[in-house]
């Protein structure tokens, strides 16, 4: 009897918070599809209404779709990895550079691109998990480390054509055509949307289903009870920058495939769209709350107000950088006024 | 052996510690190049065309950027114990603001001065000001972690600089405003900027209990407020000096290129301003600060740059270094290492009663 007491307001607080974080997620969708609605009533005479358009900012956002996941499995611990964008942009040179000088063949350079990812989130998820600094010091180095590695890679600015790897530049151009028409064309997609789409649910399913998801939940919920209840506290951490950091480096590669090409200054502010991704996708900044299927539709906005100041035209080009940030401000304040009210409440 | 432990203790032994290591290297580099006469070429102060100059004039007309963002940061490390890295984008948009309305209508290439040099250098550090206000609302009123809130205007104020200055690099060739980040009559005028910089805030924070305040707010930000502090208004406060200081430092970055290059102006400043914080001694984790060794962390981070530049290595690849400086004074200051140093002398002082034993 005493127990059942016990439990009951605990049972309903926890209903609560889920309907208050998945208002959060609500409120992004229909965000995206009030956004997406608005370009195509506004620029239907530029196409915008086509079934294609929507693909393309698919097939323009594969990466970030995959980098967007890392962040998030690192956000739900509450930590953060700003070095993505400069991660990203040495996976490009590498790939680049490597198919260029060093003959080791697309699938050689896409092999070690991961090992170097597996290498650079190794060595931060210590700095942050074993050795207890701050999250974000130690991957603001690793970004301005990344990024000055690019350079040391080279300073050019690179592009890959058939000449420098066949198979890379079929495999990039390769269409998958539906079998469909939407305004008397075929749609069509590319193997980096499919990559990243299979990335979107493997991680969908590893967070709902495996043991190392939840894990990921209740270190980012409480590393003390977290750490009571038995969990690997130090270890789930440097697993998840781990992961993050080779998810980043399947995103360069799908992010390479969509550009071709390979420069210093490449994907700078990547960071920002993904950390904006998932915490307009509902992932609290604080940690223990969150899902992927919230983040991919954060890109989707992302990618959908870029598409809509580039199909404008006459705007700014440094337009979708404060947009984003704009946003992102918004659904931190939306955040912390949600968690205040919370513990108001209490 | 005691002594050495006693001078190692010092806050300041971190940062003199590295700007000696940093001069011997330029010593040694020298004598490698050009001979035991070249030795000290690196304290030669020349007067070429009446103008100061020499490495040493060089690193400290250089580093002022970096001393005056060091002196706010080194305030909001302490009181928030996070980090702004807003302010090498805010250095861009008050240098764009200042240079856009001192072009006025003759942008983007101007010679005269469309309104007084005060009104664009006030209206400057008021935006200054603002970007610091909003920064400073976001950590202290709404409890949002410093570095989330600073990373909105890290994108955004840079963009916001774009636009103002309509996506083109906004040059002033005035003589008047070179002044701000070259040279006074013979001497550099940004050495003279950072100097009153710091000195106000030095006195400022002595004179007044303000800096006694931020520690201790930064030390346990609840106590404070059960003494009777506001520790928001303090916090809040803390960011707005930031935003100043990344103000005044635009415009002397501007003034020196008599320009404002929005894309590059504070490129990776952030970085430089909070290794000079933590080079000097200071802990991340914020408490008690020294300001004194945050401006020579400052002055050590722009001579180990020059130095690179003078050891051939290219501009791009400098951050990888001192990337890895920071991690490694970070990693040295962490609770784990921390405890691994304290089993070590654990272990040798029982080992020391066991032999005498």
């Amino acid at each position: 009897m005493k127990t059942a007491i016990l439990e009951k307001p605990a049972a309903a607080e926890k209903k609560k918070a889920i309907n208050g974080n998945s208002l959060l997620l609500i409120i992004t969708i229909a965000l995206f599809f009030v956004l997406y609605i608005a370009g195509c009533i506004a620029y239907s005479s530029k196409g915008f209404a086509n079934l294609q358009t929507f693909f393309n900012i698919l097939r323009s956002n594969a990466g970030l779709i995959c980098v967007a996941c890392g962040m998030t499995c690192v956000m739900l611990t509450g930590g953060i990895d700003i070095s993505v964008g400069s991660l990203v942009a040495i996976d490009c040179m590498l790939l680049s550079y490597g198919m260029a000088n060093w003959h080791l063949g697309a699938f050689g350079m896409c092999a070690v691109v991961i090992v170097v990812g597996l290498v650079f989130g190794l060595v931060q998820g210590y700095c942050v998990g074993i050795l207890g600094i701050q999250p974000f010091i130690v991957t603001m180095a690793g970004m301005f480390f990344a990024r000055g590695m690019t350079a040391v890679i080279s300073t050019a600015q690179l592009s890959i054509t058939a000449d420098v790897s066949k198979t890379f530049y079929d495999i990039a151009n390769f269409r998958i055509y539906f079998p469909f028409k939407s305004d008397g064309i075929r749609p069509y997609i590319s193997i980096g949307v499919i990559i990243s789409i299979v990335v979107l649910i493997v991680i969908f399913l590893m967070l709902r289903y495996t043991k190392f998801g939840r894990s990921l939940y209740a270190v980012g919920g409480s590393e003390q009870s977290a750490s009571m209840m038995g969990l690997n506290v130090k270890a789930t951490k440097v697993k998840s920058y781990v992961l993050c950091s080779l998810l980043c480096s399947i995103g360069g590669i799908c992010y390479c495939m969509n550009t071709m090409s390979a420069s210093v200054a490449q994907a700078t502010g990547l960071e920002m769209e993904a950390i904006s991704s998932s915490v307009i996708g509902g992932t609290l900044l604080t940690g223990g709350v969150g899902n992927v299927i919230g983040s991919f539709f954060g890109v989707l906005i992302n990618g959908t107000i870029r598409t809509i100041v580039q199909t404008n035209g006459k705007l700014a080009s440094s337009w979708p950088n404060i947009l984003t940030a704009a946003l992102l401000c918004f659904f931190i304040v939306l955040q912390s006024i949600f968690a205040l009210v919370k513990s108001r409440r209490k | 052996m005691n002594k050495i432990k006693k001078i190692t203790k010092y806050q300041l032994f971190l940062p003199i510690f590295c700007m000696l290591l940093v001069l011997c290297i330029n010593i040694i580099h020298d004598i490698a190049v050009g001979g035991f006469s070249n030795g000290l070429d690196f304290f030669k102060i020349t007067m070429t065309n009446g103008l100061m100059g020499g490495r040493i004039i060089n690193i400290l007309s250089r580093g002022s950027e970096i001393a005056i963002l060091a002196v706010g940061m080194t305030l909001v490390v302490s009181a928030s114990a996070g980090t702004d890295i807003s302010v090498g984008s805010v250095m861009s948009l008050c240098a764009s603001v200042c240079c856009v309305l001192l072009a006025g209508k003759a942008a983007p290439q101007a010679t005269e001065l469309a309104v007084p040099l005060i009104v664009a250098v006030l209206a400057a550090m008021g935006v200054g000001c603002l970007c610091g206000m909003f920064n400073g609302a976001l950590v202290a009123h709404l409890g949002i972690q410093p570095m989330v809130a600073t990373l909105i205007l890290w994108t955004a104020a840079r963009a916001i600089g774009l636009l103002v200055c309509n996506d083109l690099i906004v040059y002033v060739r005035n003589e008047q405003f070179q002044a701000l980040g070259n040279y006074i009559g013979f001497f550099p005028t940004p050495i003279i900027i950072a100097a009153v910089c710091i000195t106000v805030v030095a006195l400022f924070l002595k004179l007044t209990a303000l800096g006694t305040y931020i520690q201790s707010v930064g030390i346990n930000k609840a106590a404070s407020r059960i003494t009777g502090l506001n520790s928001k208004l303090i916090i809040f406060l803390c960011y707005v000096i930031c935003g100043l200081c990344a103000a005044i430092a635009g415009v002397v970055a501007a003034g020196r290129i008599s320009s404002a290059d929005s894309n590059n102006i504070g490129l990776n400043y952030e970085l430089d301003a909070i290794l000079a914080v933590a080079l000097g001694g200071n802990s991340l984790g914020g408490g008690k600060f020294n300001l004194a060794g945050s401006v020579i962390g400052a002055f050590t981070i722009q001579a180990i740059t020059t130095t690179m530049y003078n050891l051939g290595v290219s501009s791009a690849v400098t951050p990888v270094f001192k990337a890895v400086v920071v991690i490694v004074i970070v990693a040295i200051q962490s609770p784990a290492v921390k405890q691994a140093f304290a089993k070590i002398n654990a272990r040798r002082a029982s080992g020391k009663e066991v032999e005498r034993a």
